[in-house]
């Protein structure tokens, strides 16, 4: 460690100020400050700082994601063989899946990072920890065959036009993990949408079983085939088709326990997202008009990608409600329109994704109205404390 | 008894260095300064010269804007130097201790049978005024103006605060004094705010003319913005002043025995103190003969004052105006290597982030390093957690950045200064420095309001 110390502390000066690498200032510093955190000192204000910093934060989610990841790649494999009708294992499943989703994540994360480095160069500031866990959202989020190159386009036009155009990490108003999914949806429908996306090796239409449909629960709920919506308890624990790392609502419920005890992601989000969620979906059971209405409020909980949107998606603190009380009512309403665009919006069957984007989009809002009321109630405290002073 | 106000929202940060329940007579510290800088917003106009000889309570200056505002010496002697910083901007007038203190005669009198406006001139003239302090902007209050109630915080609960039931044990006269030259000052009520996690010692339960009212909860319960806020709100309806038990004391000896003694016991804390300790010193003393043979080696950082809010001093500094305590921590100026990764057991986190809440009850070394770079703001909900104030933390010091003046006074500049969004500062994901933009609003406020 010393000796790789001494080796950056020879270095640094080519990248600092009049040094011959002062164009890669940035690249250097970020990748300085990821092996070893800064000895810069207090200068003003507190003494002692949190051991926190953003690199930590961020890992955390990175870490939370990894159990959706894990059983995302072995459920690639598993989807693949049944569909294949071939025999496999454990290992042949999860390698499978794995040799599958790897290159989409080197290729999220090196258009995504690339661009980074490139705005934190030209705005000549540090590069942020943000896309640490985007580029890690965004496979997660798209089917498992979709083409490397439209991942890469999706990451640059989220990271550009998500993020950067509005001043970088913590200045963006939509999810940029979610703007590159909206992207792929509405640019490349036919590669994120029909029965044969979610499952590897379908595209071509080859070796498949007869009779294998590869839908979605979703799908079929949407069309009424009720009856082949798999079991709760195989969505519950992810055996189904769908994008790579939403199946499964177990292993997102254990990102979810990361994320609330380390205090990095916001369980009042997280509840009131499913409340949000139950509420419209028992309003729709009031009405059940058709069977896609009629399926148990709970039911969706476990459908596609809303646990996954409630855990990672929904939390992200740059684009969700700021305030406390603000962030019950984003994620109530986040729920709530998920299902309600779910399950009446016959063209797009998972609302999670534009419910999110909506809610982004209004979270302003609703944090100005919980500002608004603070500063009446605060306002009337004082005049109370006032008239209280003159009677005494 | 009347109710216990419980706060829930707070975080004490668990250092190692607390001080044990000793007192130490150190002897005389050999120099004294009175700093300019504790007192913002004064311009300070200098009254004496290098070489002149001083008492205890001669003015060595006072405020260009309110000429009747006066700072006067801790202790006799000679000044030897009027140290100043950038732009001649006066930082600290030393005065070189002679061998007994000479004071200066102000007239034992009782305050009542004392009218107000004599006590605000012996207030000025002897220097104490300055020990008060009002809401909103944690400043000076002006000499003409009536406070609507006066705070008295009995606790500390900052990080290895001093405890004041310790300090203030045997000082029932010179309080109940104090206590009463304050009801002269305001036509409201005395707040006497204490830890109601304790039982209440005498001093504090013996004194007559005040209200009690009882905390709970961890830092900053002890602070008198979250003490106001809860029972007397600031708004812009007027100010509440405030005053700390042991700067009471001096006001109570000026009319008990007619003399400007600014003794106070300190507490010497942090994990680089070999005995920390509590010590009989003066306001303005030198920290030299309190530190020497008493401090490990190594690179440190002196502060006078805690660890969120104290001002820096160099290790033969002297004791700030309003101070209680003297902290020594290492300074952190070194790299960590891969600090997103490592488990971190001995790293004390706000959050769970580390695995050091596997230990609970431990106490931690806290260096002066950043811990991270930093950035724009990402992560919210953090300055909740430690602040128990009806204020969104986060939208104010937005409010401030952008200079909306508007948005400062309604989402509650009145109501804070830099000490009560501190443990904002430190759970800071992104390191924003909160505690300079509060004071910035301040100021902004200040000049936009007069």
């Amino acid at each position: 460690m010393k000796l790789l110390r001494k080796q950056i502390d020879k270095i640094k000066p080519h990248f600092q100020k009049g040094g011959r690498f002062e164009m890669l200032h940035s690249t250097f510093d970020a990748f300085e400050t990821f092996l070893f955190v800064p000895d810069k000192v207090t200068t003003r204000g507190a003494h002692i700082r949190d051991s926190i910093d953003m690199k930590r934060t961020m890992i955390i989610v990175v870490i939370a994601m990894v159990p959706a990841l894990l059983f995302g790649m072995w459920n690639t494999g598993y989807q693949h063989f049944i569909a294949t009708g071939t025999e496999a294992g454990f290992l042949d499943n999860f390698l499978h899946g794995f040799v599958k989703v790897l290159p989409i994540i080197v290729v999220s994360y090196a258009s995504g990072l690339a661009v980074e480095f490139i705005f934190a160069q030209i705005r000549n500031h540090e590069v942020n920890e943000g896309f640490l866990v985007t580029g890690m959202l965004i496979p997660l989020i798209v089917p498992v065959d979709v083409p490397l190159w439209m991942v890469s386009v999706a990451t640059i036009f989220a990271v550009i036009i998500g993020k950067e155009v509005f001043g970088g990490t913590g200045m963006n108003i939509l999810n940029p993990a979610l703007t590159a999914r909206a992207f792929l949806f509405f640019a490349y429908p036919t590669y994120m949408s029909g029965d044969f996306v979610w499952i590897s090796g379908l595209l071509k239409g080859e070796g498949i079983v007869d009779g294998f449909s590869g839908a979605t629960p979703l799908a079929n709920a949407s069309l009424g085939n009720t009856e082949a919506i798999p079991s709760s308890m195989e969505m519950f624990l992810g055996t189904i088709p769908g994008s790579i790392g939403e199946t499964s609502t177990l292993a997102i419920l254990i990102g979810a326990a990361i994320l609330w005890f380390t205090g990095v992601g916001s369980i009042r989000i997280m509840a009131s997202v499913f409340v949000g969620g139950l509420m419209m979906g028992l309003i729709l059971n009031l009405f059940a008009v058709n069977p896609f209405m009629e399926i148990p409020a709970w039911e969706h909980l476990i459908m596609g990608g809303f646990a996954f949107g409630a855990v990672f998606m929904a939390t992200d603190p740059v684009t969700a409600s700021q305030t406390d009380r603000g962030k019950y009512i984003y994620g109530f309403l986040v729920g709530f329109l998920a299902i309600l665009i779910r399950v009446l919006n016959p063209a797009y069957p998972e609302g999670m994704m534009l419910a999110i984007l909506f809610m982004n989009v209004f979270a302003p809002l609703i944090d100005h109205n919980v500002m608004q009321a603070n500063i009446k109630r605060r306002l009337k405290r004082a005049e109370g404390s006032n008239i209280l002073n003159k009677v005494q | 008894m009347s109710e216990v106000i419980k706060l829930k929202k707070g975080l004490n940060i668990p250092l190692k260095g607390k001080a044990e329940k000793v007192l130490v007579n150190p002897g005389p510290p050999g120099q004294y300064a009175v700093k300019p800088v504790d007192f913002p917003g004064i311009r300070p106009k200098m009254l004496v010269r290098v070489d002149d000889q001083v008492r205890a309570g001669t003015p060595l200056f006072f405020d260009k804007y309110n000429p009747d505002l006066f700072f006067t010496a801790p202790a006799s002697g000679r000044v030897v130097a009027v140290n100043r910083g950038e732009r001649r901007k006066i930082l600290e007038v030393v005065i070189k201790a002679g061998e007994k203190i000479e004071y200066e005669d102000f007239g034992k009198a009782d305050p009542g049978k004392t009218d107000r406006e004599e006590i605000v001139r012996r207030l000025l003239k002897s220097g104490l005024w300055p020990l008060l302090r009002q809401r909103p902007y944690g400043i000076i209050p002006k000499p003409d103006s009536r406070p609507r109630s006066i705070f008295i915080s009995g606790f500390d609960t900052a990080p290895l605060a001093p405890d004041f039931d310790f300090i203030m044990q045997d000082s029932a006269s010179e309080f109940q004094a104090g206590i009463d030259v304050l009801r002269r000052l305001t036509d409201g009520k005395i707040h006497l705010n204490v830890n109601g996690d304790y039982p209440v010692v005498d001093v504090y339960k013996k004194v007559s003319g005040v209200q009690l009212n009882y905390f709970s909860g961890p830092h900053p319960a002890g602070n008198p913005g979250v003490q106001i806020h809860h029972i007397d709100p600031v708004h812009k309806n007027g100010a509440v002043w405030y005053i700390g038990p042991q700067n009471l004391l001096v006001i109570g000896r000026l009319f008990l025995d007619g003399v400007v003694d600014f003794s106070r016991i300190v507490a010497l804390t942090g994990s680089e103190v070999i005995n920390p300790r509590y010590y009989r010193t003066m306001m303005g003393a030198s920290v030299d003969n309190i530190l020497r043979d008493n401090i490990k080696e190594g690179n440190l950082r002196y502060i006078s004052g805690n660890v969120l809010t104290g001002t820096r001093i160099p290790a033969k500094g002297f004791i700030g105006f309003y101070d209680s305590q003297i902290t020594v921590i290492p300074e952190g100026d070194h790299h960590r290597f891969l600090g997103w990764a490592v488990p971190g057991l001995d790293r004390f986190s706000a959050s769970r982030a580390f695995f050091s809440w596997l230990m609970p009850g431990r106490e931690y070394v806290s260096d002066t390093n950043y811990n991270g770079g930093p950035r724009a703001f990402v992560m919210t909900g953090e300055y909740e957690k430690v602040l128990p104030m009806d204020i969104i933390p986060q939208q104010l010091v937005k409010s401030i950045i952008v200079e909306d003046i508007d948005k400062m006074e309604n989402l509650g500049i009145y109501e804070v200064v830099e000490e009560d969004l501190a443990l904002c500062e430190y759970v800071c994901t992104s390191k924003t420095e909160v505690q300079t933009i509060i004071r910035q609003g301040i100021e902004l406020m200040i000049k936009e309001t007069s």
